[in-house]
């Protein structure tokens, strides 16, 4: 059963397999084990983010395609909801209408993007993602009339789903069941049926085919298969996924705006989550996205208490500062790349 | 026996095949005519050329480096941004010191000061690139995905290390009074600056071209492009011949910074992420690798930004994107492609 669920991809490390039912566990009763309205968004947060870095990964880890458009389909999503509901007021409808829309929309963009440069040269993709994706961040936040430019979209979701809807009256562990929690699990339940879905995908014969594209593209082609076509079903199945994560999320935080969905630095966070949690094992997002919010919730609380520890040091507050987060990543990334290719996933794998 | 020897005939190319070959050259004419017909007015038109020539030829500075770095040794650097915003800040902070010099009218002080503003932000990012070249990307040669990841990572950790040192502020500085201001030309008035960045561009051109094609070292970089094997072969070091070529590009980077950046009188320390999505435009449009593509691909998105940002101004950079997916669809490899681009 659990191996037909995960498509016969087991995680090979009991370490890991540890950890893994641990994140599972852990997100699948945060409401109860972690109450708080912070620790909640957290765990929301984390369920968003490991769908959208293993769709990356699919491209990435799978494909061996650098795109730097992820955050461009994710915002896609996002916005195409945030407009439905903005637009035909809060109910189901709208949000089903506008998951479709904007999953339709970034999967087409997503096509045309792959037919005209993956075509080419690999190398080109990660350029032409880089500025087409770049100039569809600043047409968002320039066509503020549609989306609401800088100070983007808020709007109302579905009664439904809100804290003020009421399932049943006391209390169950001493969490209130009302429509947030609802919420949450939307959040979750989709969040597990999407990477379960990427977890077939990868393990199908189609995802096979993807690694021999990866591994030596010229070989796959000669044998016959036909490699422009598998990249771009690729990138088109990615971006899909990518605008559903992107949905998600705007349901969630009930708020749509560049800074959240677009912008360079949660491109950024998406290629950290990927390399350091390992590319091309699909685990590795999990593992990536839940310690990277984790650590982007609370390890900058523990970096300014570091700050003010060394207050009376040269220079090493100012390295410490929680600002400086990102740097410390940026290395880390770096010496990944080089030192542990296969990330954290594949370091407990080759640990067993 | 003579009487039989195959004599090499002598085909003179058709006015057809002629033209096709030196298409692109024509695409930036072609692009200030279709620009004055849109806009009309002769004075505006001329205004907003220059001032296209004037970004063209900011953004080709720091595209050149770029390109050669891919050509001869098929590296791509995504951190080429940090180099960009390295030189701006280290030069912003040479004039700074100046400020004595820059602030007085006469004409010489200020350029002194600006030049030495540019010395001294090439010589530190052609530093940084020979660090950068030796930690970061040596030991990633001939993989592209890795290239790509690790040098993101690179810029990643030089935009934080610049906020570490300068703080996370913008920093304005205003351009020495020589270079403000404007010159009246007919009805239009040019900026100063745009025609001094004008200037400065053509000379780099003129004189990397002429490197390029007429010295030792050109000659090299031109072979290790063609094919790096052989002229290792050869008995040339290849890899010190890159690292020097590495380091030019980072140094025209920073001099691209520091010119960007008095023609902004802002600096950030993204100021050269941002930049990139012009220069990758650029880099592709004119064939990965090519200098002469890239100088015509810089000359073409800058008049372009400018014409549309003055008839459309939503759209200015949406417009560079669908230039350079044109450029595409008629030549998949960027206007001059380069043999080794497989």
């Amino acid at each position: 059963m659990i191996n037909r669920l995960l498509s016969g991809d087991r995680p090979r490390s009991r370490l890991l397999a540890g950890v893994l039912a641990l994140i599972l566990i852990g997100l699948a009763f945060a409401p109860f084990l972690f109450p708080g309205t912070k620790s909640l968004d957290t765990a929301a947060r984390i369920c968003i983010f490991i769908v959208l870095a293993a769709s990356y990964d699919l491209l990435l880890g799978y494909t061996g395609v650098v795109s730097f458009a992820h955050t461009m389909f994710f915002g896609i999503g996002a916005y195409g909801t945030a407009l439905a509901l903005s637009s035909l007021g809060p109910s189901f409808t709208a949000i089903v209408l506008g998951t479709a829309g904007g999953t339709a929309i970034a999967a087409a963009l997503a096509l045309a993007i792959g037919l005209f440069s993956l075509r080419v040269k690999a190398i080109f993709f990660a350029m032409v993602t880089l500025a087409v994706a770049s100039a569809f961040a600043v047409l968002v936040s320039q066509l503020s009339g549609l989306t609401g430019g800088e100070d983007g979209l808020t709007y109302r979701i579905p009664r439904a789903l809100g804290p003020a809807f009421k399932l049943m009256d006391g209390k169950i562990f001493g969490v209130r069941i009302n429509g947030r929690l609802l919420c949450y699990y939307l959040v979750f339940f989709s969040a597990l049926v999407l990477f379960l879905g990427l977890l077939r995908v990868v393990n199908s014969p189609f995802g096979r085919t993807l690694k021999a594209v990866r591994d030596n593209g010229f070989r796959a082609e000669a044998i016959g298969y036909r490699v422009v076509w598998y990249r771009t079903t690729a990138t088109v199945l990615s971006a899909a996924v990518a605008a559903l994560a992107g949905a998600l999320l705007a349901i969630w935080i009930r708020y749509t705006g560049p800074a959240t969905t677009l912008s360079m630095e949660i491109m950024i966070d998406i290629l950290l989550m990927v390399v350091i949690g390992g590319m091309g094992t699909m685990y590795g997002a999990v593992i990536g996205a839940t310690l990277f919010i984790l650590a982007q919730t609370y390890l900058q609380t523990l970096m300014a208490s570091a700050e003010h520890a060394t207050e009376a040091l040269p220079l090493i507050p100012l390295l410490v500062a929680p600002e400086r987060w990102l740097m410390w990543l940026g290395m880390l990334f770096i010496l990944s790349v080089y030192f542990f290719p296969d990330g954290v996933v594949g370091r407990l794998r080759s640990r067993r | 026996m003579s009487s039989t020897a195959i004599r090499p005939k002598l085909v003179a190319a058709s006015p057809a095949e002629r033209l096709k070959s030196a298409a692109p050259l024509l695409l930036a004419p072609v692009l200030a005519g279709l620009g004055l017909v849109a806009i009309g007015d002769g004075a505006t038109w001329l205004t907003l050329t220059v001032a296209g020539l004037a970004m063209g030829l900011m953004i080709f500075i720091m595209a050149s480096g770029l390109t050669v770095v891919f050509g001869l040794m098929d590296v791509i650097n995504f951190g080429h941004g940090a180099f960009v915003s390295v030189g701006a800040f280290v030069g912003f902070t040479v004039l700074a010191w100046l400020a004595g010099w820059t602030q007085s009218p006469a004409v010489m002080l200020n350029l002194l000061a600006v030049f030495l503003a540019i010395l001294a932000s090439m010589a530190v990012t052609g530093g940084i690139g020979l660090m950068f070249e030796r930690v970061i990307v040596a030991p990633v040669y001939g993989h592209h995905l890795k290239q790509i990841l690790v040098t993101m990572g690179g810029l990643i950790v030089a935009q934080q290390l610049i906020h570490v040192i300068w703080g996370p502020d913008a920093i304005h500085l205003s351009r020495p009074p020589s270079l403000q201001g404007a010159v009246i030309f007919g009805e239009a008035a040019i900026e100063k600056y745009r025609l001094f960045a004008v200037a400065v561009g053509l000379v780099l051109f003129v004189a990397m071209r002429h490197v390029l094609r007429s010295t030792r070292v050109g000659l090299l970089v031109r072979a290790g492009v063609e094919n790096g094997e052989m002229v290792e072969a050869l008995g040339y070091r290849i890899r010190r011949l890159f690292l020097l070529v590495f380091m030019a590009g980072s140094a025209l980077a920073g001099l691209g910074g520091v010119m960007w950046g008095l023609y902004q009188e802002t600096i950030t320390a993204h100021m050269g992420s941002e930049i990139m999505v012009l220069v990758f435009v650029v880099v592709i449009i004119g064939g990965l690798g090519s200098i002469e593509g890239c100088f015509i691909g810089a000359l073409l998105v800058g008049l372009l930004s400018n014409y549309m940002a003055f008839l459309a101004p939503k759209v200015a950079l949406v417009s560079t994107i669908a230039l350079m997916v044109g450029v595409l669809m008629w030549r998949p490899q960027g206007l001059y492609p380069v043999v080794k681009a497989k």
